[in-house]
């Protein structure tokens, strides 16, 4: 080791440590926040480190698997009781769907604007890791090798859960209309008032902003998603209003939402692939 | 198979760390999660307290970069912050070590604060801030249980033969 006024230069300082890394993590923080350019390495970070999040979601798995194994017969045939009765109700609805969509298409046509083709559907498996703490993140069993995309929408039974935000090999990270920061473009069904719904961190509200007083917006409306953008397929649920709070001192109104979609529970997540997507989405309201 | 007295080493110090880093990632129920503490945090400042000479901020980078990756935040945002806590630690190892347990859980909690003080601005400079006051409770959480994780983590480098 070469010694310099007493001090070593074979290894550096703590200091001189820290302050390496530290613009280290600045540049790492800029480039991935700045240009996505890391998104190749980042897949290829997260294909490693897959392992850890199997082993940790090892014990909830077996859990689950126990729990499953010991279901009685007579919960089973319960459930399948009820299962069937739904499918009848839902096979009944869907007549009326048929011929709705088609009635649909050929007003559209009239107003010669492109007809929407269902959009294409499959399900995936949530990998039941934690996200970062305070942020509303899941990762899902599904990745670039089954044609995942970043931007994809996903959805639940519901609604809305989230949109694809990283993908890697085998699995990817939804960010969920909650997470801080989140925001998605919706109508509210009932006066075709458009609105933007943001996540707040909280895991079961969302807040909807920028709307002043003499807005047409009712507690219990229903807040579906517009397709402005073209991130988000149009016409699926988004958010209930449960709360409005008018305040003088304030420009516009205080709402909060309750998410339709079921975003704490489930394990199972619909992937959306659009279908074809509306040439005028823009003007034709 | 036995270990040498080199391999026992590693092998504590790589074992708690990722046990740290899998708690981090257990699944918990929605409405617990406020409380899970930051165990790589936790577990970092330990072996800094300890081993400043071989655990330090390299050592801190690498783990909060390991988080990054796992969590999918920003890339370099956990890291730095617990390279400076690691930085932290090794600079008053000395004083720490001598305070008593309940005023090194007050160092420690001053420590896990200012490294989620660091992550809630530069995701606040995102654009990402969560608007909750319970994003303190980990801290407090990880506070809390230092005298018991210093005896198990005392005991676990005894055994690793870790001096």
């Amino acid at each position: 080791m070469i010694n310099v006024f007493g001090r070593s230069l074979g290894t550096p300082s703590h200091l001189t440590r820290l302050v390496l890394l530290s613009a280290l993590s600045v540049a790492l923080m800029i480039l991935d926040h700045r240009g996505h350019h890391l998104e190749k390495i980042r897949a290829g970070l997260n294909t490693l480190v897959y392992p850890i999040q199997v082993i940790a979601a090892a014990p909830a798995y077996v859990g689950r698997n126990i729990a499953d194994f010991f279901t009685t017969r007579g919960t089973l045939r319960e459930d399948n009781e009820k299962l069937l009765a739904e499918r009848q109700l839902l096979l009944a609805r869907l007549q009326q769907f048929e011929a709705l969509e088609q009635e649909n298409e050929r007003l559209r046509q009239m107003l010669i604007s492109a007809a929407q083709v269902a959009d294409k559907v499959i399900a995936a498996e949530l990998v039941e890791v934690s996200a970062e703490p305070f942020t509303r993140k899941v990762v899902v069993a599904k990745g670039s090798q089954d044609g995942v995309y970043v931007g994809q929408s996903v959805i639940d039974a519901h609604g809305i859960m989230g949109q694809v935000t990283q993908v890697a090999g085998r699995v990817s990270r939804v960010t969920l209309i909650t997470d801080a920061g989140h925001a998605i473009p919706v109508v509210n069904n009932r006066s075709s008032l458009r609105a933007l719904v943001f996540g707040t961190g909280n895991p079961d509200t969302v807040r909807v902003p920028y709307l002043t007083a003499n807005a047409d917006i009712k507690e219990g409306d229903l807040l579906v998603s517009s397709g402005m953008g073209g991130t988000f397929p149009p016409g699926y649920p988004v958010a209930r209003v449960v709360k409005i709070v008018s305040d003088p001192d304030e420009s516009f109104l205080n709402i909060t939402a309750k998410p339709s979609a079921q975003l704490n529970h489930g394990k199972q997540v619909l992937l959306v692939w659009r279908g074809n997507v509306s040439k005028s989405g823009g003007k034709n309201k | 198979m036995r270990l040498g007295a080199d391999g026992r080493r590693r092998m504590t110090l790589t074992g708690t760390f990722a046990a740290a880093v899998i708690l981090a990632i257990m699944p918990f129920p929605t409405w617990a999660e406020p409380f899970r503490p930051d165990w790589v945090g936790l577990v970092l400042i330990y072996w800094c307290l300890a081993i400043p000479d071989r655990i330090s901020v390299g050592t801190g980078w690498l783990m909060g970069f390991i988080q990054d990756i796992l969590y999918g935040s920003l890339l370099g945002s956990n890291a730095l912050a617990k390279s400076l806590v690691a930085f932290l630690v090794v600079r008053l190892h000395l004083q720490v070590r001598m305070f008593p347990r309940w005023q090194q859980a007050a160092s420690v909690l001053g420590l896990l604060a200012a490294n989620q003080l660091l992550v809630l601005w530069i995701r606040g400079a995102i654009g990402q801030a969560p608007e909750t006051i319970s994003y303190w409770t980990p801290s407090i959480v990880g506070a809390l249980l230092w005298p018991w994780l210093f005896v198990i983590l005392r005991d676990l480098r005894r055994r690793g033969g870790i001096s």
